[in-house]
């Protein structure tokens, strides 16, 4: 039973991340930036299409707003812990890799190398 | 004369089960809340540059390439290989137990290379990536039991596990996605 369930942003896309074995966690929040890839919601698949976009905090984004959204995010910290920023990606299972791999471009672009995959633990039912 | 004191009632609530009606609560909170934690498969991805990578001529032993499709199919060097496999494979090619010819001289040269399309799914992708990451983390741990007498890399000190990082060192190479299957 899940009653209170504490988000950081209201999604926009359907971002069910799969399952996987090796998880690290995330321990710092404040080095964490977050995006969200997955298919608009049916409430806005009129304003946004069907096709795979990008959420950064509220809103749906180009790829081309990715720089300037690891740059908000950067001022805010001290130069010492710029380093550790680890960007959280919250992708669908079902998003097909050709739009991930633009985003990875903008990312390494951008020089955040960091990534984490988000994903839930698997365990043995839960299979492939 | 003194002003005698007046008697006045204190009127008192009874609170006694106000430690109840807290414990409850607090209890119920603790049940019914799910802080999100963020878990994922931890990657570094390489550094950009606009010039076109060096072609590097490796020694086809030492490369693991392995080709996810567009119909998420796997090809492990040449062959179809199911996902429940890939990571005895990849195991087996990075310590190469046998000292078998075809699979790499030693874990510090060995090398996985990993191509998918854009068509692949991604939790397919993933799949794939956590199998491989799970074959080193597995490989590891028997090195830190073999060497340092633990159960796993986490429990050595760091210098032990830079040891067995240094001689077993995960080494990803990721090809550009080719064209197929792009979303529709």
């Amino acid at each position: 039973m899940v009653v209170v369930k504490l988000r950081e942003s209201n999604l926009k896309v359907k971002a069910v991340t799969p399952y996987a074995t090796e998880l690290t966690k995330l321990e710092k929040k404040s080095l964490v930036n977050t995006m969200y890839i997955g298919r608009p919601l049916s409430q806005f698949v009129n304003q946004y299409g069907t096709k795979p976009r990008l959420q950064l905090n509220d809103k749906i984004a180009d790829l081309n707003e990715i720089p300037l959204f690891l740059e908000r995010h950067k001022v805010k910290l001290p130069e010492g812990q710029r380093p550790g920023i680890t960007t959280s990606m919250k992708i669908d299972g079902d998003v097909t890799m050709g739009f991930v791999s633009d985003v990875k471009t903008e990312l390494r672009k951008a020089g955040q190398l960091k990534v984490n995959y988000s994903a839930k633990k698997r365990t043995e039912r839960s299979g492939f | 004369m003194l002003a005698k004191k007046k008697k006045k009632a204190n009127p008192e609530i009874n609170a006694s089960s106000m430690a109840d009606i807290a414990f409850l609560l607090l209890i119920f909170f603790l049940v019914t809340t799910n802080i999100v934690e963020d878990k994922g498969v931890l990657v570094r991805l390489p550094q950009w540059s606009e010039e076109p990578p060096i072609d590097l001529t490796l020694n086809t032993r030492n490369v693991f390439t392995v080709l996810v499709n567009a119909q998420d199919q796997l090809l492990v060097r040449g062959e179809p290989v199911k996902i429940e496999d890939l990571k005895t494979r990849a195991k087996e090619f990075i310590s190469n137990p046998g000292r078998r010819e075809d699979l790499a001289e030693s874990a510090k040269e060995a090398i996985i290379s990993l191509k998918n399309d854009r068509g692949t799914h991604f939790k397919q992708y993933l799949a794939v990536y956590n199998e491989l990451k799970a074959a080193y983390s597995e490989l590891w741990n028997e090195e830190a039991k073999k060497r340092f007498r633990k159960d796993t890399i986490e429990e050595c000190n760091k210098e032990q596990q830079n040891e067995i990082k240094r001689d077993i060192p995960f080494v990803l190479s990721e090809a550009e996605p080719t064209a197929f299957g792009e979303e529709k």
